[in-house]
């Protein structure tokens, strides 16, 4: 089908927020050309489009954290002038980040109450808070200790924890950025349900996704960024999966997974009875230009199981081959040296140095080949940079550039030349394309097709399902620390198929 | 953001510019300043001075028929300034072939006796006498020729003095570098320290306790009489001592994963107490004459003291090692993120061991090039150094967060302390004021490197 024109909000809801003609602009780049959204009480909003599309500078915005150069942003019908989070804070927005702004080692109490603690007198009284919590978690259908640390409680309840402290300030409107990136599919389905009960209480939630099988799951209407403006905005029925697609890339993608198998050669990697930290027996094994999926449910140890063969962690028992023969790993170094490597899910924080300039992240761990007595040459450093620069179309202004200006997928892609750059024969791959956009996605998967198709051995780790079915050649579902079952035939798998292995 | 205009990247390039150079810029401001408000009549010396009273005296005679021109006197003290002075003063005048009549140098009493025989012994015209001397010593020179009828009318030349800032003379210019010799040279191996995100409090009482232990060692090993073998020998053993502790440090902190900061306040005490206990408390004199020579020496050729000669050879090597080597690259990867560096197959602990005991070796360094300072070794010595130290890191741009920070900007860091002490003491400000003002000046280096980020951070959202 084609498009029809962007609809108008529909009346009848009385509207949270309404932002019009927005422009904001950093030195050298305009981050929002054109901002217009309109989140009505009652609705889930989706506010979608690639990185860099201008979304978060959009929200930004709206909790006063920028002040936009041109345009209007009224809250609740009245004007926000000279906006600071405060001044949205108190008009009722509520916004959760994607990174959770909880103080681990409090507990749940006090981190709902922070800034606006009950009592008298500069006393605190905890059996108001405390009452006023469970009230708050009883009404979200949630069983939350008040008391408990948020330091231990999972990344899904730190969450819900954070629902309940904009409600109990009063938030209308809730702002979530990818509020579903950390969760296992379980947990989307809860939170899903208390978004869906909000809804019906009146509030607005506008939320943002790069995950789009859950926008059209979740969204009554969609806005769609692209370039620093928004393109439109319609209602959720009214799109299909392909037309969003086109909407935010601004040109049709073919095929979303354009798998190719690639010849499948002898044993590259073999792990025994690997156990440590949550993985206890873990056995399988990994052959050239295979493309290994390793699926369930977040905690069910499938990055430990990465990190134990990278030597990251400390194994406990367990052996690992090579070829077929024994080695012993005992640290990310001996990984190295045995041609396997990890892009971790976590590209900023173990991944890339971001103060480091993109050429001194590709050439770190490599070092040695570029060192002649000592010194390195910079020369022989640059020409291979600048080769990888070009065969993996990694987008930069100069080697010099810091790592962490870059987009999440020249990020990623900075990451694998680094490994293959090392030759790399055992590549493991954790969420590799976690919050990174629909475009970069696709060149992804291409990527992990040539490099199986040139020989080498890779594992995926993915709590997307759709990708993981995508993209293997065969799956392994965990369920808490152990292998529940093997997925050879990806013909025929489905999603339900690995569901059911990975809730045991 | 997706697009890079041209103007983004020239605002980058223009920050990062101003961050790498910003501190020299500030160095040069005061270098400015001082100069303009120390701006004196200055004497010149030695062979400036005679080469400049030689022209002088040429000039006066110019209008007149060579048979017309003075006999010279050349008056001077004695001491190696004056020689020099004599030297250039007597070779200009027989170039010009202007007669000197006698060169008398040496106490007044040698002068005034020597002034007598000449007097005596008549071989001096007597009419057209001219007296040249330094310009301190001329009111000497007046003195003694009151009384001698010959001399008394002889017109006294001494070199004309010039327009100068006292902070400009190279002699007060060597000067600010010497004093900060020791204290530059404990930066190089704390700005590594504190590019890996650590930092080394025990660094002053290192000092001591390598001053003691050279001293000490001097001390046993032939005492006045050691040689120059022993000397070097007992220098490098203080070096590798205070390297051991340094790596100790190192062991406690990858080891056992003890914050820098309190592993090395443990080593702080436990290296004074070291120094004491060596040294019972008291100074080690028994250290022979030439054992200054490192920290008081001045090479002959290029007129540099060895002490900033050997901290200028080591920041030349460390700003190589840091940007041109494997471990340089990994001390900032460590910096910048840890984890990130130990999986992309960075050897963590090896490095920053390597690093803590490089860092305590090089104040072991500093600590032997104190003691030949001050020709002793007392357990008193570097108190309060380990602050300073990481004040001339700080000032020099490197970020306390570790992963950024440059070794030469540690030196314009050091050299910037130095200067405002200096020029605080030649404009006369008072010891207690100084500490404020430095106190401020590193207040204002962290306060810039904070406005410096926010701008680049805004820069880049």
């Amino acid at each position: 089908m084609t498009v029809s024109s962007p609809s108008p909000a529909p009346s009848g809801q009385p509207e949270l927020l309404r932002m019009t003609g927005i422009t904001k602009g950093f030195p050298g780049v305009q981050a929002i050309s054109r901002g217009d959204l309109t989140v009505l009480s009652g609705e889930i909003h989706a506010l979608v489009g690639e990185n860099g599309a201008g979304k978060s500078t959009l929200i930004k915005v709206v909790t006063g954290a920028h002040t936009p150069d041109r345009g209007r942003v009224e809250v609740g019908g009245r004007e926000i002038k000279n906006s600071n989070p405060n001044a949205a804070y108190r008009a009722g927005v509520g916004v959760i980040y994607q990174e959770l702004s909880l103080v681990p080692a409090l507990s749940v109490r006090a981190n709902l109450f922070l800034g606006r603690e009950r009592g008298r007198f500069g006393g605190l009284d905890a059996t108001a808070e405390r009452a006023a919590a469970i009230e708050q978690f009883s009404r979200l259908g949630v069983d939350i200790d008040p008391d408990q640390p948020v330091g231990e409680l999972s990344i899904a309840r730190q969450q819900l924890v954070e629902i309940a402290r904009a409600l109990l300030a009063n938030s209308r409107l809730l702002i979530m950025d990818e509020p579903t990136a950390a969760l296992t599919p379980r947990e989307v389905g809860k939170l899903f349900g208390i978004l869906a009960s909000l809804r019906s209480a009146g509030h607005g939630i506008l939320f943002i996704s790069h995950r789009l099988d859950e926008v059209f799951q979740i969204a009554d209407r969609i806005t769609v960024m692209r370039d620093g403006a928004t393109i439109g905005t319609w209602p959720a029925a009214d799109l299909t999966r392909g037309d969003l697609i086109k909407q935010m890339v601004g040109r049709p993608l073919e095929q979303e997974f354009p798998k190719v198998a690639a010849q499948i050669g002898e044993e590259l990697l073999t792990v025994k009875n690997l156990t440590g930290g949550r993985v206890d027996g873990v056995s399988f094994s990994l052959r050239r230009g295979e493309v290994l999926g390793l699926a369930g449910l977040v905690g069910a140890g499938r990055t430990d199981v990465a990190r134990l063969i990278f030597g990251a962690d400390p194994l406990v028992s367990g052996r690992i081959y090579r070829n077929g023969l024994p080695v012993t790993i005992s640290s990310p170094r001996d990984a190295i040296e045995q041609g396997i490597c990890l892009l971790t899910e976590d590209r900023q924080g173990q991944g890339l140095i971001l103060g480091l300039s993109a050429l001194e992240n590709l050439s770190l761990p490599n070092l040695r080949q570029f060192s002649r007595r000592g010194w390195l040459d910079q020369s022989a450093e640059l020409s291979r940079f600048k080769q990888f620069v070009s065969s993996l179309k990694i987008r930069l202004s100069s080697p010099r550039q810091l790592a962490g200006h870059l987009s999440g997928g020249n990020q990623q892609k900075l990451l694998i030349a680094r490994w293959l750059e090392n030759d790399a024969q055992v590549i493991i791959f954790d969420e590799p394309t976690r919050g990174i956009d629909v475009g970069a996605k696709y060149e992804m998967y291409l990527l992990i097709n040539e490099l199986a198709a040139r020989g080498k051995a890779i594992i995926v780790i993915s709590s997307e399902l759709p990708e993981i079915l995508g993209i293997s050649d065969r799956i392994l579902v965990m369920h808490e620390g152990r292998v529940s079952g093997e997925i050879t035939d990806l013909t025929t798998a489905t999603q339900a198929q690995i569901m059911e292995l990975a809730v045991g | 953001m997706s697009k890079n205009k041209p103007g983004g990247s020239f605002n980058l390039s223009m920050a990062r510019l101003l961050s790498q150079y910003g501190m020299l810029g500030v160095l040069l401001l005061l270098g400015v300043f001082f100069s303009l408000v120390t701006i004196r009549d200055q004497q010149p010396t030695g062979k400036a001075a005679g080469t400049s009273l030689a022209e002088q005296i040429e000039s006066l005679v110019s209008d007149r028929s060579p048979e017309q021109w003075p006999t010279i006197l050349i008056l001077a003290p004695g001491g190696d300034d004056a020689s020099d002075f004599v030297a250039a003063l007597s070779r200009q005048l027989s170039d010009s072939d202007i007669t000197i009549g006698a060169t008398l140098t040496g106490d007044p009493l040698t002068i005034r006796e020597g002034l007598q025989k000449l007097s005596e012994s008549g071989t001096l015209p007597g009419a057209d006498l001219m007296i040249a001397t330094q310009h301190g010593f001329a009111p000497i020179v007046r003195n003694v020729i009151t009384e001698m009828p010959i001399f008394a009318d002889a017109p006294i030349q001494t070199p004309q003095s010039y327009r100068w800032p006292t902070f400009l003379l190279a002699s007060n210019l060597l000067n600010v570098a010497n004093q900060i010799a020791v204290i530059a040279i404990l930066a190089v191996g704390m700005t590594m320290v504190i590019i890996t995100a650590g930092i080394d409090l025990s660094v002053g009482s290192l000092i001591a306790l390598s001053a003691v232990a050279v001293a000490g060692l001097i001390g046993r090993l032939g005492g006045e009489g050691a040689s120059m073998g022993a000397m070097v020998t007992c220098g490098f053993g203080a070096i590798l001592f205070t390297g051991l502790i340094g790596a100790f440090s190192g062991l406690v902190i990858t080891r056992f994963r003890v914050p820098p900061f309190i592993a090395t306040l443990g080593m702080m005490q436990v290296a004074s107490g070291l120094a004491y206990i060596l040294s019972k408390g008291r100074p080690f004199y028994q250290v022979p004459a030439s054992f200054v020579a490192l920290g008081r020496g001045v090479d002959p050729l290029l007129g540099i003291p060895y002490a900033v000669m050997l901290m200028l050879v080591l920041y030349a090597a460390a700003h190589l090692m840091m940007s041109r080597t494997a471990l340089g690259r990994y001390i900032y990867a460590i910096g910048g993120n840890q984890e990130a560096a130990r999986l992309a197959g960075v050897r963590v602990k090896g490095v920053l061991l390597l690093v803590y005991c490089l860092n305590g070796m090089l104040a072991g360094l500093g600590g032997v090039v104190m003691a030949s300072q001050l020709k002793s070794g007392a357990p008193t010595y570097g108190l309060m150094y380990e602050l300073y130290v990481i004040a001339a890191v700080v000032v020099g741009g490197t970020s306390l967060s570790g992963g950024e920070g440059k070794i030469l900007g540690t030196l314009i860091g050091a050299f910037i302390i130095a200067v405002i002490q200096n020029g605080m003491n030649l404009t006369n400000v008072e010891s207690y004021t100084q500490k404020v003002v430095l106190g401020l000046v590193i207040l204002g280096a962290v306060l810039l490197d904070r406005l410096k980020q926010r701008g680049m951070q805004k820069r880049q959202a």
